[in-house]
């Protein structure tokens, strides 16, 4: 089933929680809502969900609006952040909540209720803990168990909250996968939202970054992070460095040093003072121990973290900036590289990003 | 730590913490102070009142129980009890729900209000009865114009009963609903559930213990409730009396064995409502670990 928002506007007192989406999710897409706690990502799947009634707005399902269909009649599943399992239930019979309160003449036999109980508990992989309680079950359990009360009752969209905010990271790596994979299998059109960028960027179709309530980008993984549309998402996606610099004939100048760098991207265009902020990714800096003319800068390091698949090293800008870049275990053995070295940084420019202020 | 795992432990009853464990002396003296106090105030007082009711002997006992005035008391007791509780108990969850669930203006102002009737003395509770709905006060003037008693008969000690209750199951079951939220309710809603069904199926088990705890302490007060209705009640015997004001009676009368008799019966009352409550316990909340633990621990 297709989702459609039109103008979507809620306040809740004074302040803005969502305003002014419109968003087009398509059947059997998986779209995340990407934005940090308080960006409206919530609010707004819980207004799909019809846990929350829009100011003003559309919601559409399937080109029909839904605004006054009750929740109960919506054929929405949603998973909670906190899961909201009934603690005084089994996990079988959470899992057959949404059978059982089903209108008396569509409710299935006992014997259908428990195969397919059975059946979505299998799914998830939890069928041997049927007769626990949830506060008997770890957290990815108790997901998973909600996941499958949810797909109970066979919705058409499937909304998530922070499904995975609340396990730790391997676990969450673990649910990650299995979503997709059962995503794929049922292609449930399916939203969730995450403050998560890795999560989104990984499991998503279609991402939606969400600041302050609107919507500052929507696209896929590689379009948001590859092309961002704003500075904020850039940030946002990702480990950044921040310099203040100047853009003067579509040339961009770092610190006092005047480096010169060829500024490539369609938002580099100088206002009258030409003042710009740059976001570089760590791991699109490199660091040399030569200058090269006008492309490098000096820095001195600071510290180095060589644990992980990449070397994270800490630097100083001669301006005093902190800098941080991540390169090769390679290139590191390469430089030799000391606290207090003496250093040059040079961007691979062609990924810089220069955004006016 | 590998030599804490391959050492043998010791066979301990159960896993003791020494780290929150007090000296022998310390724990020895708290648990005299508590028994000491307990059988000063409870148990010896509770004996007192068997041993005063039997004093002049088991027939004078079962005399004074089976006397026609004393069994009116007991029946107008027992029926005050069957109205006050169920009416307290559906107030109590529908208010609890509300004032949990929804933010809306004046919430503050009915959070107070649920409290008053604790605030005031219950002879005041009792007056207001009186003043609003006696004889010579416009209301009960029109009721008894049209053949309504109610001060000075059983609906008045009905009516005093319930207010004086009015805040005993609200104010068990607020913070239990403000504990365990509304993510459950929602989740049932979702998943396709009416009213009625969210109600019946997540709200109410949620809340259970805290209810049956409401619903003890509502039972103990209507039935033991002196002041309120001592007021409105005229003492009519016969008619209007109920356990606790009959006791007082006969005792005035210096009739102390037969006093102490009604008395025993109270007490046993209140002792079967207690083992009701244990029994209904075990059956709602089948043994198992942790669940309910918020609600048990809210409750107490």
């Amino acid at each position: 089933m297709s989702i459609e928002l039109r103008n979507i506007s809620k306040k809740f007192g004074d302040f803005v929680a969502v305003d002014n989406i419109s968003l087009h999710i398509e059947t059997g897409e998986l779209v995340a809502l990407l934005g940090l706690s308080g960006s409206g990502k919530t609010t707004l799947l819980r207004i799909i969900a019809g846990l929350e009634t829009p100011d003003t707005g559309e919601v559409l399902f399937h080109g029909e609006d839904a605004v006054d269909v009750s929740v109960r009649d919506r054929k929405v599943g949603f998973v909670f952040q906190h899961y909201a399992l009934f603690r005084h239930m089994t996990v079988f019979e959470n899992v057959a909540f949404g059978l059982r309160v089903l209108p008396r003449k569509a409710r299935p036999a006992e014997t259908e209720v428990a195969r397919r109980v059975h059946e979505l508990l299998k799914l998830v992989q939890l069928d041997f803990l049927a007769d626990r309680y949830p506060s008997q079950l770890s957290g990815g359990q108790r997901q998973r168990v909600a996941l499958a009360r949810t797909l109970a009752v066979e919705p058409k969209v499937l909304l998530l909250d922070e499904p995975f905010g609340a396990l730790d990271a391997k676990v969450r790596q673990e649910l990650r996968r299995w979503l997709r994979r059962l995503h794929d299998e049922i292609k449930i059109t399916s939203v969730f939202v995450t403050h998560d960028q890795e999560e989104a960027l990984e499991l998503a179709n279609r991402i939606v970054v969400m600041n302050n309530g609107h919507v500052e980008q929507i696209g896929s993984a590689e379009e948001v992070y590859h092309h961002p549309a704003n500075a904020f998402v850039y940030n946002f996606l990702g480990n950044v460095n921040l310099f203040h610099g100047r853009i003067e004939n579509g040339r961009v100048f770092l610190g006092d040093t005047a480096v010169e760098l060829e500024s490539t991207h369609a938002h580099a265009h100088p206002d009258e003072t030409g003042k710009a902020v740059l976001y570089v990714r760590p791991h699109l800096l490199e660091i040399v121990l030569q200058p090269n003319g006008k492309q490098t800068f000096p820095a001195t390091v600071k510290s180095i973290n060589p644990a992980g698949p990449q070397v994270k090293v800490e630097l100083v800008a001669e301006w005093g900036d902190m800098v941080q870049v991540e390169i090769s275990h390679d290139r590191y053995q390469a430089l030799h590289l000391e606290p207090g070295a003496n250093v040059f940084l040079r961007p691979k420019e062609q990924k810089l990003f220069v955004y006016q202020i | 730590m590998p030599e804490t795992l391959s050492s043998p432990r010791p066979p301990a009853v159960e896993p003791r913490n020494p780290a929150t464990e007090d000296p022998p002396l310390v724990r020895l003296a708290l648990i005299s102070v508590a028994l000491l106090f307990l059988g000063l105030f409870l148990f010896i007082p509770v004996i007192a009142v068997f041993v005063q009711a039997l004093s002049s002997g088991l027939g004078a006992y079962l005399r004074a129980i089976v006397d026609p005035e004393a069994r009116a008391a007991i029946r107008l007791t027992l029926m005050t009890a069957a109205i006050a509780v169920p009416l307290n108990v559906a107030f109590g969850i529908a208010a609890s729900w509300v004032i949990a669930r929804f933010d809306f203006p004046g919430k503050q102002a009915i959070l107070t209000l649920i409290d008053l009737p604790f605030s005031v003395s219950p002879v005041i509770s009792g007056m207001l009865f009186v003043l609003l709905l006696g004889v010579h006060a416009p209301i009960g003037g029109w009721l008894a114009d049209h053949g309504i008693r109610i001060i000075f008969a059983e609906p008045g000690i009905v009516l005093a009963t319930i207010f004086v209750t009015f805040p005993l199951a609200a104010r068990e079951l607020i913070p239990i609903m403000q504990a365990v939220g509304s993510e459950e309710e929602e989740a049932a809603i979702v998943l396709g559930a009416g009213g009625w069904q969210m109600f019946f199926r997540v709200t109410l088990p949620n809340v259970k213990l805290g209810l049956l705890y409401g619903m003890v302490l509502c039972n103990a007060r209507a039935m033991g409730e002196f002041g309120a209705v001592s007021v409105v009640s005229g003492h009519i015997r016969g008619h209007t009396n109920t356990m606790p004001l009959y006791i007082e009676i006969l005792y005035n009368d210096y009739q102390f064995a037969a006093a102490f008799a009604v008395s025993s019966l109270l007490t046993l009352l209140a002792i079967a409502t207690l083992i009701a409550k244990r029994f209904l316990e075990r059956r709602v909340v089948p043994a198992k670990p942790e669940q309910d633990e918020i609600t048990a621990k809210v409750a107490a």
